[in-house]
């Protein structure tokens, strides 16, 4: 008897909050109705969102994609002869033909979308464990080395090299040090980290435990949001079945060694801040520490610590499997390697598209984006989070780079494409930055706290059109002392999409 | 579902803390715990955490505080959380959040009318693709439209 077929329907929670699980029983029964026997195989997303829930045929000439599917179209898809991969108004062809996939660079999400999230086998047959084997063959020492040449930044947002954190950790004599991998991903426009710990989790994993090796550190945490309760379950799970099949590390005896502790958030946009982290980690108010000391220094329980995003940590088994080279050969400047960019918003194809550093932003939007979901022209983009700046049509031939955004008075932050259209009030929109930073400020220092507070009422008497070139002195005023006198990014980086919005779109405060 | 502290429930909390080896760097998972458990954190339950843990009521108070998900008075039979951040924003997150407000006959924060449903702001649920985004009693929604909205509602106005 032939093998059943294959049919892919993720479990990624994006394309289940389109019905994804739906789609996946309605296959099930109407084969079961028809007396054909398939396999449904859960995956994780392949990022083209606009096409969930996208199932997948496997067949001899690869999977053939077929969607968005809605629950009344599987009996249409079964009549096609989708199971051969056959013609539909819902088809695309090859998945990875789909030109928003084929003109990628997918080296962290590889397998993300391909494989059964929590497949060991599977995970190793495309890939996985080749980097921890490679770190457990070398010294300590030149696995820093590696991730120092191959030029990683940490994703999280501030873009410092991974390298030099790690060798500064590495260098530390102590008892105890720890491997806390930050997924608290708090940044809106931003659901990478999910994608990947829901897609691929063994990835993250891996990367701390190769962290671990490197650094000398034993015990391990993932700090994850509670906004991603199906992230969460899928972590959970994970980790027990790596720590099931003993692939934790090593110690002098061979027996496994690195212990991970999964913890979860309680919605704290600070939280995401590193040192606001690790109080959170120790069960108290995620309030922000005074550096020095650094974590890798003095971090967690006051011992060195290294903390790193999902994406920087999921990056390094490619960089120990493939070497640092193959890594450092993507990208453009001091930007190595790949990003995650995301694209939401008012966006006609929003998803996630890993690209190597140095693709522009208007290559990201209008190509890969394909302008806005309503139809209507684009006006803005928000780049890099609720902390970013809004960039103005005009401004999309940046090349997307840490030193090229900053340079235009931007940034990368965590990778996220925000897209507006024509018919957003970009005072509206500062007056936003403003009130977010009241609610997420931790209280800890004055020009953020009181400051996001006269920012909003500021803001507001300028939409009033009380006294507007005054008001607008004084919140230029305002967003200069928030940024030079907050102890943290939070405050430090509001008036970015501030000051943006005023610059780049001034008819918007002007009445 | 709400239900009074007596003493059983307190054995039940200090079980939690317990099973958490009465670690005060646990603090969080043991709220979110008895939270699961219990709903909210009520007063009495913060004292008897604060001693397992051997840490000040100021301490426990202040972090039961700091955090947006520790709720210290009974929950409706269900919640719905909008997204309100930027992504979804420009989707027309806002209009959606008037028309639930109308429909709930609530404030954002607050409960509706009939006290079966809390109506809350959320910022990001990782679904910026697919806005406006919602979570419904901790499942995810995508593409919400004020008529998807209404179905739901209905739906859980039938339930209750
Ligand atoms: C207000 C604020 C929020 C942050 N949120 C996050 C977050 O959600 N995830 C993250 O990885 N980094 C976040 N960061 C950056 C972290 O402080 C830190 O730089 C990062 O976790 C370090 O890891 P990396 O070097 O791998 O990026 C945030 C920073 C600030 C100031
Ligand atoms: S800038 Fe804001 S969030 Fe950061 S330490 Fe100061 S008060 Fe806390
Ligand atoms: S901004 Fe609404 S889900 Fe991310």
């Amino acid at each position: 008897m032939a093998e059943p077929v294959r049919i892919f329907v993720p479990c990624d929670a994006a394309a289940l909050s389109v019905g994804a699980d739906d789609i996946a029983a309605a296959i099930a029964d109407e084969a079961a109705r028809r007396g054909v026997d398939v396999t449904i195989v859960r995956n994780g997303s392949r990022g083209m969102l606009w096409l969930e829930p996208l199932v997948e045929v496997e067949t001899p000439e690869g999977r053939i994609a077929y969607g968005p599917v809605e629950a009344g179209d599987v009996a249409s898809l079964f009549d096609a002869g989708f199971l051969e991969g056959g013609a539909h108004d819902l088809a695309h062809g090859p998945t990875e033909d789909i030109p928003y996939f084929a003109r990628q660079e997918r080296l962290t999400f590889a397998r993300c979308g391909v494989i059964d999230p929590l497949d060991l086998n599977e995970y190793e047959a495309h890939g996985g464990l080749a980097g921890l084997r490679k770190a457990l063959e070398i010294n300590p020492p030149d696995i820093v080395e590696a991730v120092t040449a191959s030029g990683l930044r940490g994703r999280g947002g501030a873009g410092f090299p991974t390298g030099v954190k790690w060798k500064t950790a590495a260098e530390q004599d102590a008892d105890q040090k720890y491997i806390c991998c930050n997924a608290d991903e708090g940044d809106s426009g931003t659901f990478a980290d999910r994608m990947l710990m829901e897609g691929d989790p063994f990835s993250l994993i891996e990367g701390m435990v190769i962290a671990g090796l490197a650094v000398g550190a034993s015990e391990g945490y993932i700090y994850l949001r509670s906004e991603y309760p199906h992230a969460a379950a899928t972590l959970r799970k994970a980790i027990a079945l790596w720590e099931e099949a003993g692939l934790s590390g090593r110690c002098d005896d061979g027996s496994p060694r690195f212990t991970l502790h999964f913890r979860m958030g309680a919605g704290a946009y600070i939280c995401g801040e590193e040192s606001s982290m690790l109080e959170s980690l120790e069960g108290k108010r995620g309030q922000v520490r005074a550096k020095p000391p650094i974590p890798a220094i003095a971090g967690l329980f006051g011992k060195p610590t290294i903390v790193n995003n999902v994406l920087t940590l999921a990056a390094v088994p490619d960089i120990l499997s493939r070497g640092a080279d193959h890594y450092k050969n993507y990208g453009m400047g001091r930007s190595r390697g790949t990003q995650a960019f995301q694209l939401g918003g008012d966006v006609a194809r929003g998803g996630l598209v890993e690209k190597a550093f140095g693709v522009t932003l208007r290559e990201l939007v209008e190509d890969f984006g394909g302008g806005t979901h309503s139809g209507t022209p684009v006006r803005a983009v928000q780049a890099g989070g609720p902390l970013g700046a809004y960039i103005p049509v005009s401004g999309f031939d940046v090349e997307m780079d840490y030193e090229a955004l900053a340079a235009q008075g931007a940034m990368l932050g965590h990778g996220g494409v925000v897209v507006f259209n024509d018919s957003v009030d970009m005072a509206q929109q500062a007056r936003f930055a403003m009130a977010f930073c009241e609610i997420e400020s931790c209280g800890k220092c004055t020009p953020c706290r009181i400051g996001a507070v006269r920012g909003k009422e500021t803001i507001d008497k300028i939409m009033a059109g009380d006294n507007r070139a005054e008001n607008l002195a004084i919140l230029e005023d305002l967003c200069d002392l928030m940024t030079d006198g907050s102890l943290c990014a939070m405050g430090g980086l509001t008036p970015m999409p501030v000051q943006s919005a005023v610059k780049h779109f001034p008819e918007d405060f002007s009445g | 579902m709400a239900i009074l502290i007596d003493n059983t429930d307190e054995a039940a909390v200090r079980d939690i803390c317990a099973r958490h080896g009465d670690r005060p760097d646990a603090l969080l998972e043991i709220l979110h715990s008895v939270q699961g458990d219990v709903g909210y954190l009520p007063s009495g339950v913060l004292r008897i955490v604060a001693d397992a843990l051997n840490i000040s009521r100021a301490e426990i108070h202040g972090v039961a505080t700091f955090y947006h998900d520790f709720r210290h008075d009974p929950p409706a039979d269900h919640a719905i959380g909008l997204c309100r951040a930027e992504a979804c924003q420009a989707v027309g997150s806002e209009d959606l959040a008037a028309h639930a407000e109308k429909r709930l006959d609530a404030k954002t924060g607050a409960r509706a009318a009939d006290g079966k449903i809390d109506l809350e702001a959320v910022y990001c649920l990782g679904n910026c693709a697919l806005g406006p985004a919602a979570m419904v009693d901790g499942r995810l929604y995508g593409r919400m439209t004020p008529e998807k909205f209404d179905r739901l509602v209905a739906d859980l106005e039938g339930e209750a």
